[in-house]
């Protein structure tokens, strides 16, 4: 929870909200921004206690290599199960897999869960209560201990390092 | 509209098309529940995202000015997509829905028996 500071609690959000607005409503008069800047100051002020707090992102560049990897990725993975699902020979070898989380905070596990969802054959099933493990359904594994290395390798670790450090 | 952004726009939306179909293809066709979810979360994402490419670049070259929404709805697919999917397969383990006899793997939710003491979470850290 964002401690409650001031009548601004998350500036970046608001200004992402406000950003939003004038692309939704395709206009850039005044009256936009008026009524847009106000949503985008309630919205927080009513929010702010479900949010977490965000860890700081430590190396901005390492965040933007991530995005582009992670859209790449997508596009593969789409194939991949497109594939998997459209091949009438094809033998699936669908899988649990328990994955043991390396990261702590809330806000970079959840970053990871979502990562996972979007990558190849993967989609994250639930995360333990003590937030240590999460659990994995894949579509087609044949060597469980290469998926984790590589979740651990290609998305874990530039995650760590980009807010963690 | 010239010809090559035509053809371009074309076969975007075929792609797209084709995308969508198969992930709804694997929604019905796939053995169980949780294999069903891979299909509509991915393979959708990305037709979808191409269509939405498609229409953007459709309107781009016919009103001449570039147009965001369709950028915006790709953000929101992009985001919900996988928050109802995780959602979805964890609702699937709390009922314990049956997963094809092939599935490799025995998460402690699906097993009858409650396994252990459910930690306290944390005040800060609590994932509960």
């Amino acid at each position: 929870m964002i401690a409650p500071r001031s009548w601004l609690p998350t500036p970046v959000l608001s200004l992402l909200l406000l950003i939003v607005w004038l692309l939704l409503v395709r206009s850039y008069a005044f009256g936009q921004f008026v009524l847009g800047g106000s949503l985008a100051i309630l919205i927080p002020l009513l929010t702010y206690r479900f949010w977490d707090a965000r860890p700081l992102i430590a190396k901005p560049f390492a965040l933007l290599r991530f995005i582009f990897r992670v859209l790449g990725d997508i596009i593969t993975a789409n194939f991949e199960v497109a594939y998997l699902i459209a091949n009438p020979w094809r033998k699936l070898k669908p899988h649990f897999i328990e994955y043991p989380l390396m990261l702590e905070e809330r806000f970079t596990i959840t970053l990871l869960a979502n990562t996972i969802s979007l990558t190849p054959g993967t989609v994250s099933a639930n995360l333990r209560m003590d937030g240590k493990s999460l659990l994995i359904h894949a579509l087609n594994v044949d060597d469980e201990e290469a998926l984790i290395n590589q979740i651990r390798e290609r998305y874990e670790r530039p995650l760590k390092e980009i807010y963690e450090c | 509209m010239s010809v090559i952004i035509e053809g371009v726009i074309s076969l975007l939306l075929i792609a797209g098309g084709i995308f969508v179909f198969i992930g709804s293809l694997g929604m019905a066709h796939l053995r169980d529940f949780y294999m069903r979810l891979h299909g509509p979360t991915k393979a959708t994402t990305l037709g979808i995202g191409c269509m939405l490419i498609a229409s953007m670049l459709y309107f781009w070259s016919v009103d001449g000015k570039p147009d965001a929404q369709e950028l915006l709805i790709t953000l929101f697919l992009f985001i919900t997509a996988p928050v109802s999917a995780h959602l979805l397969a964890k609702s699937g383990l709390h009922l314990k829905l049956k997963h094809a006899d092939k599935t490799l793997g025995k998460p402690i939710e699906l097993r009858p028996e409650e396994v252990g003491d459910k930690p306290v979470p944390h005040p800060d850290k609590g994932h509960g």
